[in-house]
């Protein structure tokens, strides 16, 4: 995983609320055996609308979502992250988001940057009126940069941390690396490999 | 002190730091093609090799056809056919279809005698819980946990809580582990085991087989829980000496001596208990949607406007709608189209001689499509060397090559919409086993009696038939 320290991007105002899995990418994409490839799937029902904020070339290099409350909703499938990812997107900036979605997010190492519903309104403001503007996010001192606006973010400290050093859950588990070798010097020498018996 | 549980847990820490969850070493790792890929995928990404792919197994099972010839279905291909490069590419054994050792994940681990007791055993697949069986740890991961299983051979786990299920008594005859388990998520409810291991304990539990105690763990995952366990015996050693996988020499006895000590302490406390009277049990079967929703065979289909919580009320309204069943209808007299015996839970050579004694100079009855899917190769095999094959076809019934079968609507066995089935799997979802399909859970010997007679029935209705 990339570490993250800081961003800049095309800001992308998604002006909905209660932005659902099923919304971020539907069940049909679920079926693939790939662990890439799903920015197809990425809001595939509202892309098939014209108006939908994607489909306006300003906006379509986007890789800083800014959204209303409630982001990343009911089902839990890592797909949702995974399809943010493939998009381009870095960062998703919301006032709430749903608990399993933030935790995928952090072990997929999209940042998932928390800030004030009246924030989130002056950021949609900004980037409507500069369709294409550029965000910088600073996750060393949780700050978003947008023309003029300089606002906080929140994010736990130890979600920062694992970003900051760019460490996904195999990553942070690699560092005992010395402690899983030492147990398996403990290990009984009864217990089976696969190994085929001949 | 410590529980069962506690101990295999303690026994497989390789670190514990104070605000971190445990990080647990896996003992075996169980793959097949429909978690999996994604995983190796990760493992792909970011350069990762699999750490210790001899404890690390493949199979193919969900969406293997039952009858011989090809895959068609172009999803299901791949899948099986991206299983088959990745175990290539990282080096890990594989049993494909056709091959002596393949069968259904849960089925091949014990068989082998790679599943012991005071293991830690993970799949991707929920009914991983079946291994607990033997006295191991043993539980259903999702695939990011399936990649970081592969890449460490460990897995950062928050504690479980510990729920005795004390099931006291002697059987009646008739009844089997699957009454048990259903009359045990009927009792605490599909939520109930949440956030629990569940140990299953008392003379009834001791007295059953291996196979048995593998179909009661086996669905410690429809009551909430994500895993079961059963503490090792003798019942158990019997089991193991021998089998390919098997410790033997002396590796053998120091086994044997560690897997005695794998007993909750006396005295030593869960966070739960439960009681049930083994003597009261009846053949059960269910009635609605989820697991939870079952009856004895003799009751009648429940009355939701008796129900008292809203919740349930609300369900199983909802739960007759899609049965197609009324409030009071003898469960005896609901007719089914397909009957279907297999699967994780009860696809094993004891079942699979439980229904051919039954249907033994019987015949299936007229409209009834009856399959009887061996859960893996060798439990093939071992059915055809004891004659069992011929019993099934001169009764009507269809006998097919092993896999998952109907139990899940991923490969071609499924129910058409409307259809209704006796079925031995563990989940009686919407939709489960085909869209439309209405599925009652049952023993095999139900299973059996039922094909017999056309509706739900048990092997005492047959006599004189």
């Amino acid at each position: 995983m990339d570490a993250f320290t800081t961003h800049t991007g095309v800001g992308v105002p998604l002006r909905r609320s209660n932005v659902d899995t099923d919304q971020i990418i539907p069940a049909v994409y679920l079926k693939r055996v790939t662990r890439t490839g799903f920015e197809d799937g990425l809001f595939a029902a509202w892309r098939g609308d014209e108006g939908f904020v994607l489909n306006n070339p300003a906006y379509a290099a986007g890789s800083v979502l800014v959204a209303g409350p409630d982001f990343g909703t009911g089902s839990s499938r890592e797909h949702a992250v995974w399809a943010l990812m493939d998009y381009g997107f870095r960062v998703v900036i919301s006032s709430r988001f749903a608990d399993i979605f933030r935790g995928n997010s952090s072990k997929g190492g999209l940042l998932a940057a928390q800030v004030a519903q009246a924030d989130v309104e002056l950021l949609w403001k900004y980037l409507e009126a500069e369709p294409g503007a550029s965000i910088t996010v600073d996750l060393t001192d949780r700050t978003v940069v947008a023309g003029d606006l300089t606002l906080p973010f929140q994010v736990d400290d130890y979600t920062r941390w694992r970003l900051l050093e760019g460490l996904d859950d195999i990553g942070l588990t690699s560092r005992h690396l010395d402690e899983i070798e030492a147990y398996e010097q403990t290990r009984p020498s009864h217990k089976p490999t696969t190994t085929p018996v001949a | 002190m410590a529980t069962l549980a506690e101990k295999v847990w303690n026994a497989h820490v390789v670190r514990r730091a104070e605000g971190e969850p445990d990080l647990l070493y896996i003992d075996l790792h169980l793959l097949h093609e429909v978690t999996s890929p994604q995983a190796f995928e990760g493992l792909r990404l970011a350069g990762r090799q699999v750490r210790r792919p001899e404890l690390t197994l493949a199979t193919e099972d969900h969406n293997v056809p039952t009858t011989p010839g090809p895959i068609s279905d172009p999803v299901s291909r791949t899948q099986v056919e991206t299983l088959r490069k990745n175990c290539e590419e990282f080096g890990v054994q594989l049993y494909p279809m056709g091959d002596h050792e393949q069968g259904i994940v849960h089925v091949v681990g014990p068989q082998l005698g790679l599943t012991q007791p005071g293991m830690t055993v993970v799949c991707g697949d929920s009914h991983t819980s079946t291994h607990g069986a033997f006295g191991a740890l043993a539980f259903g991961i999702g695939t990011s946990e399936v990649e970081h299983v592969l890449a460490t051979q460990t897995l950062p786990l928050k504690p479980f809580k510990t729920m005795a299920i004390n099931v006291d008594g002697e059987l009646p005859a008739g009844v089997t582990a699957k009454d048990v388990i259903l009359a045990v998520i009927a009792k605490i409810g599909t939520g109930g085991g949440q956030g629990y291991v569940l140990e299953y304990r008392g003379s009834a539990i001791e007295a059953l087989s291996m196979e048995a105690r593998m179909t009661i763990c086996n669905m410690s995952i429809e009551a909430g829980a994500r895993a079961g366990m059963i503490a090792p015996d003798q019942t158990t050693f019997d089991y193991l000496k021998g089998r390919p996988h098997a410790p033997q020499g002396a590796d053998w006895d120091a086994a044997v001596e560690y897997w005695s000590s794998l007993r909750t302490d006396e005295g030593s406390t869960y966070d739960a208990e439960v009681h049930l009277d083994a003597t009261e049990l009846t053949p059960f079967v269910t009635w609605g949607t989820n697991p939870g929703q079952g009856a004895p065979l003799g009751a009648a289909v429940p009355d939701p406007a008796r129900m008292g919580d809203e919740n349930e009320k609300a369900a199983a309204e909802r739960a007759l709608e899609y049965m197609g069943l009324s409030a009071g209808t003898p469960l005896r007299d609901i007719k089914v189209d397909t009957v279907f015996v297999g699967s994780c839970t009860n696809g094993r050579i004891e079942d699979l001689r439980a229904v051919a004694e039954i249907l033994q100079g019987r015949h299936v009855a007229d409209g009834v499509r009856a399959l009887i899917v061996p859960g893996s190769a060798r439990v093939k095999e071992q059915a055809e060397a004891e004659g069992l094959d011929k019993v099934f076809v001169e009764a009507g019934a269809e006998w097919r090559l092993p896999g998952c079968s109907m139990c899940l609507a991923m490969n071609p066995d499924k129910l058409a919409p409307g259809e209704r089935s006796a079925s031995t799997s563990n989940r009686n979802f919407e939709g489960r086993q085909g869209t439309g399909g209405r599925t009652h859970l049952v023993s095999p010997q139900v299973a059996a009696a039922t094909a017999v007679r056309g509706t739900l029935s048990s092997p005492a209705d047959l006599v004189g038939a």
